[in-house]
């Protein structure tokens, strides 16, 4: 009983570090935001910053939580990006009220990525391992593709959508409105996503990912991924938790996607291909499988690392390949990490000396 | 201990090499703090798939303008050049530009292809930032009164190849084969097909491929060759252009091939048999074999200076647009002191009132939505090198 109690206050508090963390980052790039002398260049990192740090921890409910590999998590964001852009695009006039219209459009996104998770989920839950992981993959792709090919308009006589150019132009009188146009994908969405809004669904995300896991659901979804056979023979009903799982980490990636379509003039389909699902895999291995806290640190440095490194001219790609792979080394390696614990062993030590000879003094 | 020296010695090893890269960086910098600058700034694919632009327009811009501060600078001016890489992804493409405001931009040459150059418009607007994209070629690159383009639109570009074809009698019987991933493919396809029903030519076959199906063409020429077209258009990128040149002489397809300036490198690609493209019809605004001066006295600095494999379009309009912004700065007599909006404001009345002769086109003059008015030029690629038809 007491040792129960002891855990939960452990989970407890590491889920205080990780608000602390979020916490300090928010107010201190809030301090510098708005004292102004933040660099131009990192006032637009802002956003994407928090977009990509949801979609790692959002695919690490997925990966690590769910022990499902999945390398097709940006068909979500593309799916949150297209649904809440053509949202904002139709409305852009009706709804004058620009906080509002984007809150909508947040649920738009989020909705539409999570039935859409759902969906796929149903024939992805019949396999495992890596045929799950190709299978997602192709979903992904299936996804961009389709956006690659779509055009979407709007005129008085209502919405028209077609697969061709041609077919399009036919259907599409010539005083209305190009929303999607094929692969060029949606131009001139109002930019509405701001750090706060940004800081706060990531704060939700995060929030509600360490909520799930510590509440019976999620240790119903490691049970399952630690041993399927074990769980199965408790009565744990393994679709019912894997549907769940797929499809809130779907409408959070969804809602990274709105946030992302809502920080660009233009965006097309090809943003999310392959790569970009590779690209928040990486940032979820490194920081730990699992590890909610480690995804959304992961995804900040990375993701700022190229920006920071433009000093460096066109060695840059280069440094940024040594840097990933020097990490991945280093979060890696057994005898790094023993070297890490003794160091930290080490400094603990000397603390507790220092204390101990301070408290002797007094 | 024994590894934990090992590991320092590593550590110290890459620090040194960062440094010294890091010093290599920033010489450029450090110029003549004497004269007034005004900082001209542009982003582009500098690295990964499409960098063959990008530095193609970064080697033209800075040619002309080595060549106009030798001579002086303008309005006593000396003007640098900025950028910053992209690799053609719109979120890189916005914190490079922001990147390229905190060091002191002015000017911008916009984005070097479309999906980024489209992707900052929005901050340039909020800045009141002036723009002359020497090479974005989407309608949607330059909307806004401040953005301005030195090369046709991709739109310009279906039409006026649709309009050629039928008025020149160069064939009657179309078939296309394009990208659909591609926005500038797809931009210019759509164009012409919509030209080619207004002036009654005939497109028998309408093929396409995407991104991650470009090696293999087998299917779309059959059909071309089952429709019995007399000339493939290709609004296309070279490097795909010379595996369905490849593919067709195999396939026994013999028909006439006519393609927009994505064909310009062919004839320079590597490794590539240079026979395949006897005969393709080209409409490029720039050809390295032109005979006037401007051309001659370009190539032959271009060459002095840089690897030939960027001597293409895209360096050409970037040269051109460096002078087509000192004609305008003389114009609107902009100086150093003038903060980025004013410059704007002064340089877009400019703008359509010079008139503007280069190596991409004479007398070229520019409406106020941005697009140049200009002659296109056809070619002709015979015995490998470009001729005027």
């Amino acid at each position: 009983m007491f040792k129960q109690k002891k855990s939960i206050a452990k989970a407890t508090k590491n889920n205080f570090i990780t608000y602390g963390i979020l916490a300090v980052m928010f107010a201190g790039s809030l301090i510098w935001l708005e004292s102004g002398a933040m660099p131009r260049q990192f006032t637009k990192l802002l956003v994407p910053l928090c977009t990509y740090s949801i979609a790692a921890v959002s695919l690490n409910l997925v990966v690590g939580v769910l022990g499902d590999l999945s390398l097709g998590h940006a068909g979500f964001m593309c799916i949150g990006a297209y649904s809440s852009a053509v949202f904002t695009n139709i409305f852009a006039d009706v709804i004058t009220n620009d906080l509002l219209r984007f809150f909508i459009a947040l649920l738009v996104g989020g909705i539409f990525a999570a039935v859409f998770g759902f969906l796929i989920c149903i024939p992805v839950l019949r396999l495992k391992g890596d045929y799950l992981a190709i299978v997602t993959l192709a979903f992904g792709e299936i996804i961009k593709n389709i956006f690659n090919i779509v055009y979407l308009g709007i005129d008085k006589s209502g919405l028209k959508i077609a697969i061709n150019s041609s077919k399009y132009t036919e259907i599409m009188s010539a005083d209305g409105k190009t929303i999607i146009n094929g692969a060029m994908g949606i131009t001139g969405t109002s930019r509405d996503s701001t750090f706060i809004i940004a800081f706060v669904i990531l704060f939700i995300t995060v929030a509600v990912s360490l909520n799930l896991i510590n509440s019976r659901t999620g240790r119903a979804v490691m049970a399952v991924r630690d041993d399927r056979i074990a769980a199965q023979t408790i009565g744990i009903n393994i679709p019912k938790y894997k549907l769940l799982v797929f499809t809130i980490a779907s409408f959070f990636a969804g809602l990274a996607g709105v946030l992302y379509a809502h920080n660009l003039n233009s965006f097309s389909a090809g943003a999310f291909d392959y790569n970009a699902s590779i690209l928040i895999l990486v940032y979820v291995v490194l920081g730990g499988i699992g590890n909610i806290r480690g995804s959304f640190i992961a995804a900040i440095i990375l993701y700022a690392l190229p920006e920071i490194l433009r000093s460096v001219g066109e060695y840059r790609m280069l440094f940024y390949a040594i840097l990933l792979i020097v990490m991945m080394i280093v979060n890696n390696n057994d005898t790094i990490i023993d070297m890490r614990k003794k160091l930290v062993a080490k400094l603990k030590k000397n603390k507790h000396k220092t204390t101990a000879n301070e408290g002797g003094d007094i | 201990m024994k590894n934990f020296k090992k590991v320092l010695a590593v550590v110290m090893a890459l620090a040194l090499i960062v440094t010294c890269f890091a010093a290599c960086g920033k010489k450029d910098t450090s110029n003549d703090k004497k004269d007034a600058v005004l900082k001209i700034g542009f982003t582009g694919p500098l690295t990964g798939d499409n960098a063959q632009y990008g530095l193609a327009v970064q080697y033209g811009a800075q040619l002309a303008i080595d060549e106009i501060n030798a001579a002086g600078g303008v309005n006593g001016m000396k003007l640098e050049l900025l950028y910053q890489d992209d690799m053609a992804d719109p979120a890189a493409a916005v914190t490079g530009y922001s990147k390229l405001i905190d060091d002191g931009m002015k000017v911008s040459l916009g984005g070097v292809t479309s999906g980024a150059c489209t992707a900052f418009l929005g901050e340039a607007a909020d800045d009141n930032m002036f723009m002359l994209t020497p090479s974005a070629t989407a309608v949607e690159a330059i909307q806004g009164a401040y953005a301005f383009r030195v090369c046709f639109s991709d739109p310009a570009q279906g039409t006026v190849s649709a309009d050629y074809i039928k008025d020149n009698g160069v064939a009657e019987k179309v078939a296309v084969i394009y990208d659909s991933s591609d926005a500038y493919s797809s931009g210019i396809y759509k164009n012409f097909i919509a030209e080619a029903k207004v002036k009654g030519l005939d497109v028998v076959a309408e093929e396409s491929y995407t991104k991650n199906t470009k090696t293999d063409f087998s299917a779309q020429l059959q059909s071309v060759k089952n429709s019995g077209a007399d000339l493939l258009f290709l609004p296309i990128y070279y490097n795909e252009a010379s595996l369905i040149l490849a593919q067709a002489k195999t396939a026994g397809l013999n028909v006439k091939v006519f393609g927009c300036d994505g064909l310009d490198g062919l004839v320079s690609m590597e490794n590539f048999d240079k026979t395949l493209a006897e005969n393709v019809m080209l409409l490029t605004p720039f050809s390295t074999s032109a005979t006037d001066d401007l051309t001659v006295n370009f190539v032959k600095n271009f060459k002095a200076k840089y690897s030939e494999t960027y001597l293409n379009q895209f360096g050409a309009d970037a040269y051109d647009a460096i002078y087509i912004l000192k004609a305008a700065i003389e114009k609107a007599n902009v100086t150093a002191d003038m903060d980025a909006s004013a410059i704007c404001e002064a340089l877009k009345k400019a703008m359509v009132e010079i008139t503007f002769t280069g190596v991409t086109g004479t007398d070229i003059t520019w409406g106020a939505d941005g697009e140049p008015v200009k002659k296109p030029i056809a070619v002709k690629i015979v015995n490998g090198e470009y001729v005027v038809m």
